[in-house]
């Protein structure tokens, strides 16, 4: 059955897949380490919402959909941090507001327009919704995130670790979040094609949360949280090979049982 | 000349939590801001970081002392102790507000790092967590963090909060010998009467207003001194 695997990888479409997915799996796990401890998980929800209804409504209008979507959600991002910097809406609450809004709207505008958008690949993605576009994009942007992560990697800690002292201490932590409120705009709207706009988040937040069971340091939690990341991808597009399951599907699948065992790890080796 | 506040006001949350605020504090001076809770202190502090805009009246700072220059010890930590980092990633952080865009740390800087762990007593503890550590210990930590950002201004806000009496002794220590050894000029934020008129060198007392600015010698022979030194503790 493996050499199955490799067979069906050799196809255009299944190899920009795994392509894509481990590119996404490793930027998804770096934005989650930065977000999750921050208490900010719940931003990649929203803002996955708010690229399904940007992305609704492009195929309404017959519009390129990352044209629409990537702006869009780029400034979803940013004001999520404004509401939350700004504090009178408390951030769950906005966030919740606008992630069921903009569903909302991506509902009506598709059954408005009574176009036959493929709802299903959107909610719960599709390996085959990566298109030749699609492609192109993440493998240019994907490796953008990553290497903007590497190369500002202490600075994005600080600012997500202590924002006030960083502010205190002199550095820039206005232009650190807008930073981070773009990669994680970027990596989410080219994720949910795949991923589909429910399990987009599942990604961002599963890798850091289980790698947070056992790691003891920022950065042990940083490439733990990554392995965890591509293992799960690649085991979660097997079994969706496999079994025939939806790819996104099958990948939490294999990230919830990687949470399981560290966190039966992470309990043994303190009962020590 | 370290810093100089000339007829500041504050407010928080749209109301008037201090004004005319005015003072000046030399190289190697060690203020300690007095007074009750609720009466502008840590929003003094906030203001001098640079982290609030005063309402009114004027902050200067002294030639050469820049925000990255200056350490700091918040008063409650603003990140949660659980997040996934050890002390010797988060004590690091101080130095990156001198780093601007350059990535990750110099040699010099890992190893002023190590000193300071050293020297703080934080080397057994300096790859745990912070959820793992005592309430001193982190304390240390987060001092070992405000001395890699200090150099000219260490400020402390209300340091001892929450600390047992021994660490409460150590901490006052540690940062007069700062003060009176390496130069670093300090402000304490602190409602411990007692301690500040034992270490500090100036005393700014203030209420919504101040109410004494100047040597801690005068402060002494005031009756705002005598009555807060006369049994009636401060703040609670």
């Amino acid at each position: 059955m493996v050499t199955d695997f490799f067979e069906y990888l050799s196809m255009d479409f299944a190899m920009r897949a795994l392509i894509v997915g481990l590119l996404l799996s490793v930027c998804a796990a770096l934005l989650g380490v930065c977000l999750v401890p921050k208490r900010y998980s719940m931003i990649g929800d929203g803002l996955s919402h708010v690229g399904f209804g940007a992305l609704a409504a492009a195929s309404a209008l017959g519009t390129a959909p990352l044209a629409v979507a990537l702006p869009v959600v780029i400034i979803a991002s940013f004001l999520l941090l404004r509401l939350r910097e700004n504090g009178k809406i408390k951030g769950d609450s906005a966030i919740a507001m606008i992630s069921a809004g903009a569903l909302a709207i991506g509902v009506m505008v598709v059954s408005l327009s009574g176009s036959n958008t493929d709802l299903d690949g959107y909610m719960f993605g599709s390996i085959l919704a990566i298109t030749k576009t699609d492609f192109a994009v993440a493998a240019v942007l994907f490796p953008l995130v990553i290497a903007t992560f590497v190369l500002f990697y202490t600075q994005i800690f600080a600012v997500c670790y202590d924002e006030n002292f960083a502010r205190a201490t002199g550095m820039k932590a206005g232009f650190y979040d807008m930073l981070l409120a773009f990669l994680v705009a970027v990596t989410i709207v080219i994720g949910m094609r795949m991923m589909g706009t429910l399990l987009i988040s599942a990604l961002i937040i599963f890798p850091s949360v289980s790698a947070m069971r056992v790691a003891k340091s920022y950065f042990a939690t940083v490439v733990t949280a990554v392995a965890t990341s591509v293992i799960s991808f690649l085991l979660g597009m097997f079994m969706s090979f496999e079994l025939s399951t939806p790819i996104g599907a099958s990948i939490v699948v294999c990230n919830m049982a990687a949470f399981f065992i560290m966190s039966a790890i992470g309990f043994l080796r303190k009962g020590k | 000349m370290i810093l100089k506040c000339e007829n500041v006001s504050l407010s928080y949350d749209g109301k008037t939590v201090a004004e005319n605020i005015n003072f000046e504090i030399a190289r190697g001076d060690y203020l300690c801001i007095l007074g009750e809770n609720g009466s502008g202190k840590t929003t003094l502090i906030n203001a001098l970081l640079g982290l609030k805009k005063p309402t009114g009246g004027k902050i200067t700072y002294g030639e050469g002392v820049k925000a990255e220059n200056i350490g700091y010890l918040p008063q409650k930590q603003s990140a949660s102790v659980d997040f996934p980092a050890c002390v010797r990633e988060i004590v690091r952080t101080g130095f990156l507000g001198k780093r601007g865009f350059r990535p990750y740390y110099s040699k010099a800087e890992r190893d002023r790092a190590e000193e300071l762990i050293v020297k703080l007593g934080a080397s057994e503890f300096a790859g745990k967590q912070l959820s793992e550590l005592s309430g001193g210990q982190q304390k240390r930590a987060l001092l070992v963090r405000a001395l890699c950002a200090t150099q000219d201004l260490l400020i402390l806000d209300e340091p001892t909060a929450a600390l047992d009496p021994i660490v409460t002794e150590e901490l006052y220590e540690m940062t007069k010998k700062l003060n009176a050894e390496e130069g670093i000029s300090v402000i304490m934020v602190s409602h411990d009467v007692s301690a500040a008129t034992k270490f500090a060198n100036r005393i700014l007392h203030i209420k919504h207003e101040q109410l004494f600015f100047g040597n801690t010698e005068d402060y002494l022979k005031t009756e705002l001194a005598k009555a807060y030194l006369g049994g009636h503790g401060i703040g609670h």
